[in-house]
């Protein structure tokens, strides 16, 4: 393939890199984020697996068959407790402002500098080889592409060679988006979004490929597998112990050192913790993660199998199997593809890993180094862009040691082996940093014998040999020991025989460091910094961080503390963060800060101090941090008592906050309780006035009718003393008749205001006899049968036969019929009206119902029509009457025992129903029913 | 006390998945056996891990209330 095509290719994959990067810049400076999603997050997290995965995988397993599942499984341990352990870390990193795993051990064991340059020291060393693997892994890939001969490809001088420009544009991408500016958290949403981008790349781009050799290629997995079993140097592969016992050790070795790197290589560390965004991604990100290792690793052994087939054993590197097996197949197109995922899995792995190691080389390399010098500690200038500008150097300076050292090593074993290596280095964390999580007795002169114990057997037993392996130094130590001296051979340490070398320097590196780290720690007890820190890591989740306590103690100007802040994170920052800072804690007096007589007389508090004190640690790291907080405050020591007492204070203000939250619930969930009540009083208030006003008409209606016609007789009476013609008789009769009508109606009406006020208060006199409830129901059938002829009216009855025998009070069901049927022939049609009254027998009760073909009641109607006081319907339309018809119903219904209810939709009538127990006794309702 | 569940529920799963992914209990998988024409030692891996998958998503997709 022409190298030009690849190189446009390669050019055009990083400009769409740069593209999504730039995006996910731009949303996050427009506040709609595209990495805020748990998903973004899971894809940022397979940054785990680099060019070392994608092509050396098959490679693995071509030459030992499953021994490249450990490295990922380990993972999926290290997940299932990310919710535990990884919270915390997340939560400790963000509360106190930790961008490196430098700072994160350092900022444990008192804010150490020595232990922060320490840790960074181990990380350069580990980590850039590693970080030139992948250079070389792209640097091969694209010789396979192009076909160049590896002969050739050795002879070329630096500048024709591609991948220094690849590592110069990679540096230029890390500083574009990884040190754009100064910021305290150090977030990189576009960095972010571009490695998830690239995370599916490189796993669409694996699964291409392995799909095409399993079902392009062969037959089907079955396929592969059937022809390998076939020829016994491949059948070994896949039977686990290769022919020889299992070696187990060795496994659980590699998935321990798995799963500690996951959560321990600086590039983990940063997508992991730095760069999250929301704690609760991790839930979902938890079982995504081990999903897409599972994915990327499906097709390794087929892929491994079907390139040993097509090729031949020992006929083409194994690990270019996913470039080479398109090409000899004429399938040019796919391999360029496997080409750019193989570029995704590197470029993604080398940009965060660069972004990592430079914050640290930065924070606690140069930044303490430069701070020690006059002009740096004392002067008042504004340092952000030295700052940034030092952090951008140390990105190319990362950037071109790694190429450096891929073209010092080239083919050398010491590059080849190093991803283990490099595992193995930054296990070396583990002990200081989950033992300083949960381990408040830890110290910091444990932490740094565990450290240096581990870094330099780590030295001695794996780096050493990997040299020698080399041809870098003679490697006849490596098969008598140092001087001679047997028992040292670096590979069987005093002797320890039986393991891998890996295994073997594991088993002693991590030996060593965790018994001198706990060995160390319990020789003398913490020091106030460290148990204060202690305090504060160990028991992260059971604060709010606003209930912290604060170890300090002392005098400080705020200031100096402002000019301190206005130096390393810029004028403008500093004063945007003591506003929010005032804003928050509620200090008026720090806002307006620009007033220099203002300023000049304000005392900052402990908080305050802690608070510029952790926005710096984001900025230069938490040593420096300390060291520069510590130079313009004047601090008091504080002993292990005090540290103890601000603790005891802190729990204090805990309860007592707690108690108030507490109170204050309380007392809003009274004051709603009144508020509700009031509402409820009103709206009894309005109804009653309603009601008044109602009642006041329906009882002046009557009246005036009444006495208009006592006036006209009176007159007429008048007339006729004079001798004037008198009225008819019959008319006079119409007339006295008219008014004894209405007269009953007054008299009614008064009686039923007066009968609900009686139900209502308990007053009214029930009597309780047997009744037939069908006989009933035709008496009071019968009395309303006048009113329903003159409305035009058909009344159906569908009762049964057979008496239906209840105890109640007859007059007052009697009450209640009649009031059901003559409110339903109040509504229905004039003329075309037809109503309904069913009864029908249940187990233990009886159920009665009036349905009528009215208007129906609307829905948010159906709930009101029981109450008092209240009509159905329009004030404007409603039919005469009191609208206490059927409260007065429900009050008697229920004092039976029953129920009363409205079923009805708009248009399709109403339908007026109750039920009341068979044979209820009193009015006692838990009475004998048995 | 749900939260405390949860984290029991987790370390129960891995103290599970370590003694699944191990010595002693990955070698009876160690078998020169096909199953649909797959070798069993893989594919056993491949199951486990799936199945590890699984739990871990069920514990921690539980909505806490």
């Amino acid at each position: 393939m022409s190298p030009l095509l690849v190189v446009a290719v390669s050019l055009a994959y990083l400009l769409t890199l740069f593209a999504v990067a730039a995006y996910g810049d731009r949303r996050a400076t427009a506040g709609r984020s595209i990495i805020a999603s748990p998903w973004v997050y899971a894809l940022s997290l397979a940054v785990y697996c680099s060019a070392w995965t994608y092509f050396g995988s098959v490679g693995r397993a071509a030459s030992s068959g499953v021994w490249f599942l450990p490295i990922y499984l380990g993972p999926m341990l290290a997940m299932v407790l990310a919710w535990l352990v990884l919270r915390k870390m997340l939560r400790i990193a963000q509360r106190y402002r930790i961008t490196s795993i430098a700072d994160f051990i350092s900022s444990r064991y008192g804010k150490s500098p020595l232990l922060a340059g320490l840790v960074t020291l181990i990380t350069v060393v580990g980590i850039v080889p590693y970080i030139a693997l992948q250079l070389k892994g792209i640097s091969v890939a694209f010789d396979v592409l192009t076909a160049v001969p590896a002969a050739l490809a050795r002879e070329r001088a630096w500048w024709q060679e591609s991948t220094v420009y690849l590592a110069l544009a990679l540096a230029g991408f890390t500083m574009m988006f990884g040190a754009r500016h100064l910021d305290s958290s150090e977030r990189h949403e576009g960095l972010v979004a571009a490695v998830a981008f690239e995370s599916v790349v490189k796993l669409l781009a694996f699964l291409a490929v392995g799909a095409y050799v399993c079902w392009g290629l062969f037959d089907g997995v079955g396929d592969i597998f059937a022809r390998a079993a076939v020829q016994p140097e491949l059948a070994s592969l896949f039977a686990p112990g290769q022919g020889m016992a299992f070696a187990h050790p060795q496994w659980f070795a590699l998935t321990l050192l798995a799963m500690l790197s996951v959560l321990l290589l600086p590039r983990q560390f940063q997508v992991m913790v730095v760069e999250n965004v929301d704690e609760r991604h991790l839930r979902r990100a938890a079982w995504v993660f081990p999903l897409y290792l599972l994915l990327i690793n499906l097709f390794v052994l087929p892929i491994a199998l079907g390139g040993l087939l097509h090729f031949g054993p020992g006929q083409a590197d194994p690990e270019s199997f996913v470039l080479s097996l398109p090409l000899s197949q004429g399938q040019p197109a796919l391999a360029l593809l496997a080409f750019v995922g193989g570029l995704s899995a590197a470029t993604g792995m080398v940009i965060v890993e660069t972004i990592a190691v430079s914050t640290m080389v930065c924070n606690d390399l140069v930044v303490p180094v430069l701070l020690r010098t006059r002009r740096w500690s004392e002067g008042r200038h504004d340092l952000t862009r030295v700052i940034l500008n030092t952090r951008r150097l140390a990105i190319l300076a990362v950037m071109l040691l790694g190429y450096c050292y891929f073209r010092l090593a080239g083919e050398a074993y010491a590059l080849v082996s190093i991803g283990l290596i490099s595992f193995a280095a930054v296990a070396q964390f583990a002990p200081a940093m989950l033992g300083g999580m949960y381990w408040r007795g830890a110290t910091r002169h444990g932490a740094l014998a565990g450290l240096l114990a581990g870094f330099a057997l780590w030295c001695y037993t794996l780096m050493l040999p990997s040299l020698a392996k080399s041809g870098w130094m003679a490697d006849d130590f490596l098969r008598v020991g140092p001087w001679g001296l047997d028992w040292l051979r670096p590979e069987a340490l005093l002797g320890l025989g039986g393991f891998d070398p890996l295994t073997h320097a594991l088993f002693w590196s991590l030996l060593g460091n965790v018994g001198l780290y706990v060995g160390v720690s319990l020789w003398r007890s913490p020091s106030v910094a460290e148990a204060s820190q202690a305090l504060l890591f160990v028991d992260v989740f059971e604060r709010s961080s606003q209930l912290q306590p604060v170890f300090w103690r002392g005098q400080a100007s705020v200031a100096s503390l402002l000019a301190l802040a206005e130096r390393f994170l810029g004028p403008e920052r500093a004063r945007e963060l003591f506003e929010r800072y005032a804003r928050e804690h509620g200090r008026s007096d720090l806002s307006r800060l620009d007033l220099v007589d203002r300023l000049e007389p304000l005392q900052a508090d402990a908080e305050l101090v802690h608070f510029v004190e952790t926005q710096l640690t984001g900025a230069i790291g938490s040593a420096s941090a300390r060291v520069m907080v510590a130079s313009v405050v004047e601090e008091e020591a504080l002993a292990l008592e005090d540290v103890l007492a601000m603790v005891e204070e802190a729990k204090r203000l805990l309860l007592h906050s707690r108690e108030l939250e507490q109170k204050s619930l309380s007392l809003e969930r009274a004051s709603a309780e009144l508020r509700a009540a009031n509402e409820q009083l009103k709206s009894l208030d309005r109804l009653k006035d309603d009601f008044m006003s109602s009642v006041t008409h329906e009882l002046r209606t009557p009246l005036t009718s009444i006495r208009a016609l006592a006036e006209l007789m009176l007159d007429d009476a008048r007339a006729e003393a004079g001798g004037a013609p008198a009225m008819r008789l019959e008319q006079r009769q119409n007339f006295l008749a008219i008014i004894v009508a209405e007269t009953e109606r007054l008299g009614r009406l008064v009686n039923q205001v007066l009968d609900m006020a009686k139900i209502e208060s308990g007053h009214a006199e029930w009597q309780h006899a047997e009744l037939d409830l069908v006989a009933l129901i035709r008496r009071s059938a019968d009395t309303v049968a006048e009113l329903l002829r003159e409305r035009g009216a058909l009344l159906t009855l569908e009762l049964p036969d057979s008496p239906v025998i209840l105890r109640a009070d007859p007059d007052r069901l009697t009450q209640v019929m009649i009031n059901l049927l003559s409110n339903a022939a109040k509504f229905v049609p004039a003329g075309s009206g037809q109503i309904r009254i069913g009864l029908a027998l249940q187990r233990d009760r009886v159920q009665v119902e009036v349905q009528d073909n009215g208007p129906g009641v609307a829905p948010e109607q159906q709930a009101l029509v029981f109450e008092k006081f209240r009509q159905g319907g329009d004030a404007s339309q409603r039919p005469q009457g009191t609208g206490l018809g059927l409260p007065i119903s429900r009050q008697i219904i229920e004092h039976f025992g029953g129920q009363i209810e409205l079923r009805s939709q708009p248009g399709q009538g109403a339908c007026f129903s109750f039920w009341l127990p068979l044979g209820a006794p009193d009015n006692d309702k838990n009475g004998d029913r048995a | 006390m749900k939260p405390r569940l949860e984290s029991q529920r987790l370390l129960a799963l891995f103290a599970a998945g370590c003694l699944l992914l191990n010595y002693p209990l990955i070698a009876l998988w160690n078998r020169d056996t096909l199953l649909w024409g797959l070798p069993l030692f893989p594919l056993a891996l491949f199951a486990l891990w799936g199945l590890l998958i699984a739990a871990l998503a069920c514990l921690m997709e539980r909505q806490p209330d």
